[in-house]
């Protein structure tokens, strides 16, 4: 009996914990689809497709807004004075630093293209607002400059800038 | 400190805690243990919420017989059931929109664009009938053992309530997908109540929201679609508690009367629960993955209609019986009473019967009653999926007599007239006989009983011909589409059908993606640029026109119903997105049940090759309306679409014949992908899931050899016997 006894633990615990593991794996394998589910479905994805911008009717100084993947694109057609602000702030003085020439495509210094969300809570902010000619966020007061950079309030970081490209220098291809 | 805390009884309810009166083997009563909270933290939480001293005494120590078979795992695969049911449910309804115009339309588009949505459809879908399934053998169990006798009647009456529940819950589910059958099932069901006298019209307007079967009627069934399974839950808990207060019947409807005659719940009935539920799990996995339209019917696939009622309407399986019922009696109101009698009669069982003795294993006569009223149910079940005509209508008549006359004749004349065979005065003194046989013949009836289901769509009259059966590489467990043919299919749709017919529910880039024609990206491009798609309204406020993207959806040929049929001569061509799966033909017996074994589900796209092929001369006398022309296999034989192919119509680049067979081959293959496009993931994921079952199976089967074999080395040493020569 005694060599029973100290068999049978040994392969009735891999037993067990065999049985327990392969439990464990199917419930985990279940998770899978309950929760890719909730993921972005096929024609959402197919939806958020890259989109062509035609920049020509665009006058300067003028901010349109279009949507990409149903984000608030602000397209900015700087003016000088604009692009001056921009470029002459010393980096020092921005909660987030970074330089103009790193938030426009190189030889487009008047096209700014940013994601019109507020890097605070996520609501739009408003163009043309605010202490720095830029966008004013009506929620919580964060103020941006003609950079789409946080100057003021409680946004943390700049406004993104959407992938994008210049397919020709009149249209942009966001995406 | 309060002196309670130290009080010894805390931690249990006052509630009667453990069923049967238990012994232990001194005479002195017996009481399983109960939960001791092991440190001061637990003891704390417990004295304030005892839930894991209920959850220990109700799920761990509570003694069930040891005697119990298999029939009583039953129970637990309801419970898996529900909770699948509720957990599938839940994330439909994160994808489902339940109105009108877009119910039928978003179950497709969880069907193909959902991450695994056509998993989670076919899982609820398939999931019902194994509900229903799990719960006639628990009914039937109950009747063969007599598990509604004293002092378990409230315990049967809750379970009738939950059966009338489900009942419910699965009707207004099949109703959601909004396809013709669920059209005209709400139509039948609901038109029941118009029987009811004086109140009758009323009632039913007033469960329409309207004239007819309509939007309001879908939100509102909807509504009570999600709440329904929840009160099933509530009263599944009713169910269980009552339960647990008498305590399980067994196969003896002897009570256990010493310690011995019992086993802790856990893990003596967890893991054989567990082992069952993994062998029901094959079962469930097999429809989901193999068959998932087995069950279903085709016209579900036809987006609801409320000019046109499908020609031979059934509804799902787990109805069968009680349709049958409700068309044997000729008279509209007693049809609908006899259909509710037949359920209501249920709760009065346990005084229907006047035997004392509660297993049909010690009444000889009550055994063979038994079977004879589960083959009527069956049979009624066959007869309900078939025409109300002729003999049919005669045997159901005959079948729901003796149905009521079970209840109301049979079983209270026998508990007067039957005389048991000798019920052993305890567990220990029963001897584990018999049973096995029992088993194998219920399974047998209950694979018939579930196989036996309706069949299937397309208005084909006795004597019709059968579509021929095609040779398809998508066939089988382990079918796969062929690439080059699905290619070929989508230019013959391409360049014949896509003329009359629209293919509304696929976007371009579907023609891309794995498991399809596998399209290059540039040529999905391309082939959307062909297309005109509306978009709009640009900056002037004008829709424009502009060439398809990959994200865009086919365009239609027309731009309404109306337009369509203007053009086809009054025939609308039906859109084609799932038309693989809407045609049928009725298969017969025993091709069915074979089909279900192979499996073999591409019915749809064999006729649609007959039909392609299928013109022939209208025969000497028939007349043929005008604009129609005759076709062997459409039912009724009068089609409104001239033959769409003829040889060397379509241009094929890679060398297959150009011929109308090879055509009618290709597009039913490509039609077939069109409305099944996940077919491939669901059979390669199907054979991943159905190893791992095995594989589970099988270990909680050793496991469940492991723990039970406590239980029984004591009565093998007991005759002499060393337990390690037992089986393992």
């Amino acid at each position: 009996m005694t060599t029973i006894s100290a068999a049978e633990p040994t392969r009735r615990d891999f037993l067990f914990v065999a049985t327990g593991a392969a439990t464990a794996v199917g419930a985990a394998a279940t998770l899978v689809p309950l929760i890719a589910q909730m993921n972005p479905d096929a024609s959402t994805i197919a939806a958020g497709a890259p989109i062509e911008v035609d920049l020509t009717p665009i006058a300067e100084g003028q901010i349109i807004k279009v949507f990409w993947r149903s984000k608030p694109i602000y397209i900015s057609h700087r003016s000088k004075k604009e692009i001056e602000e921009a470029q002459s702030v010393p980096l020092g003085d921005l909660p987030d630093p970074q330089p103009d020439q790193a938030r426009v495509k190189p030889g487009h210094d008047q096209w700014l293209v940013v994601i019109g969300i507020c890097t605070h809570l996520g609501c739009i902010p408003l163009a043309h607002q605010g202490d720095y000619d830029g966008w004013f966020c009506p929620c919580h007061g964060s103020q941006y400059d003609t950079s789409g950079r946080i100057r003021r309030g409680p946004a943390p970081a700049n406004l993104p800038l959407p992938p994008y490209a210049f397919l020709s220098d009149g249209k942009i291809q966001i995406g | 400190m309060s002196g309670s805390s130290t009080d010894k009884t805390h931690g249990t309810s006052d509630l009667k805690a453990w069923p049967y009166n238990l012994k232990r083997e001194d005479g002195s009563p017996y009481e399983p243990p109960t939960y001791k909270p092991p440190n001061a933290i637990l003891r704390w939480f417990e004295d304030r919420l005892p839930i894991m001293g209920l959850s220990y005494t109700a799920g761990v120590s509570y003694p069930t017989p040891r005697n119990l078979n298999y029939w009583w795992t039953f129970g637990g695969i309801l419970t898996f059931m529900l909770v699948v049911q509720i957990v599938t449910g839940v994330v439909l309804v994160m994808h489902y929109i339940p109105e009108a115009g877009m119910a039928f339309n978003s179950v497709e588009h969880i069907m193909r664009d959902v991450n695994y949505g056509w998993l989670l459809r076919y899982l609820h879908s398939n999931g019902a009938s194994m509900f229903f399934l799990a719960g006639y053998i628990h009914m039937f169990r109950g009747m063969y053992y007599g598990s509604y006798k004293a002092p378990r009647e409230v315990l049967w009456i809750l379970g009738v309530i939950i059966y009338l529940l489900m009942m419910a819950t699965g009707f207004m589910g099949y109703v959601l997908p909004w396809g013709q059958m669920s059209y005209w099932a709400a139509t039948v069901i609901t038109n029941l109540f118009s029987a009811i006298p004086v109140v009758g019209d009323a009632i039913v307007t007033w469960l329409w929201g309207g004239y007819s079967v309509g939007g309001p009627t879908l939100t509102r069934f909807f509504s009570l679609h999600y709440l329904l399974p929840f009160a099933i839950a509530a009263v599944v808990v009713l169910h269980i508690w009552a339960l647990h207060v008498v305590g399980q019947n067994n196969p003896t409807g002897v009570d256990p009367q010493t310690e011995k005659d019992t086993v802790a719940f856990t893990p003596y009935a967890t893991i054989k629960d567990g082992f069952f539920i993994g062998l029901f799990a094959i079962l469930y996995a097999w429809f989901v993955f193999y068959i998932p339209n087995f069950l279903g019917h085709a016209d579900n696939y036809i987006q609801a209609n409320p000019a046109v009622t499908p020609p031979h309407i059934v509804p799902e399986w787990y109805y069968l019986p009680f349709y049958a019922i409700l068309r044997s009696i000729p008279n509209k109101l007693l049809g609908v009473i006899a259909l509710f009698a037949s359920i209501v009669i249920l709760a009065f069982l346990p005084w229907l019967d006047t035997s004392r003795v509660k297993s049909a294993r010690y009444r000889p006569l009550y055994r063979q009653f038994f079977w004879l009223f589960v083959v009527t149910c069956v049979l009624l079940g066959w007869l309900g999926s078939k025409p109300p005509e002729g003999g049919y209508v005669i045997m159901s008549r005959l079948l729901t007599a003796w149905y009521f006359i079970h209840f109301i004749i049979v079983l209270p004349l026998l508990g007067l007239i039957e005389q048991p065979k000798p019920v052993p005065r305890s567990l220990s003194e029963a001897a584990l006989k018999g049973g096995k046989a029992a088993f194998l013949i219920a399974l047998a009836f209950g694979t018939a009983a579930l196989i036996g289901t309706p069949q299937r769509v397309a208005a084909q009259q006795q004597g019709e011909v059968q579509p021929p059966r095609n040779t398809w590489s998508f066939a089988g467990p382990f079918g796969k589409f062929d690439r080059g043919q699905l290619q070929r299919g989508f230019k013959v749709y391409h360049d014949v059908c896509q003329t009359c017919h629209s293919l509304a529910l696929l976007s371009f880039r579907n023609l891309g993606e794995e498991g399809g024609p596998e399209f290059s990206a540039a040529e999905v491009t391309a082939i959307a640029a062909e297309y005109k798609v509306k978009d709009g309204p640009n900056d002037q406020g004008d829709m424009f026109e502009r060439p398809g993207r990959p994200a865009d959806h086919f365009p239609p040929p027309f731009p309404n119903e109306q337009a369509a049929r203007f053009a086809n001569g009054g025939s609308l061509p039906p859109d084609m997105s799932v038309l693989a799966k809407a045609r049928q033909y009725e298969r017969g017996f025993p091709w069915f049940v074979i089909d279900a074994f192979i499996p073999y589900q591409e019915l749809g796209a064999d006729y649609m090759v007959a039909l392609l092929k299928g013109y022939a001369p209208t025969p000497a006398g028939m007349t043929m309306p005008s604009g129609m022309q005759y076709n062997t296999y459409f039912p009724g034989h009068a089609i409104g679409m001239p033959p769409p192919l003829s040889d060397g119509v379509v241009t094929y680049t890679d060398g297959a014949p150009q011929t109308v067979d090879q055509y009618a081959k290709d597009v039913a293959a490509f039609l077939m992908w069109a409305a099944e496009p996940t077919l491939e993931a669901r059979k390669r994921i199907g054979f991943e899931v159905m190893i791992f079952l095995v594989v589970l199976s099988g270990l909680l089967y050793f496991t469940k050899k492991k723990v039970w074999h406590d239980i029984e080395k004591p009565r093998e040493l007991a005759r002499g016997q060393d337990p390690k020569t037992t089986t393992m």
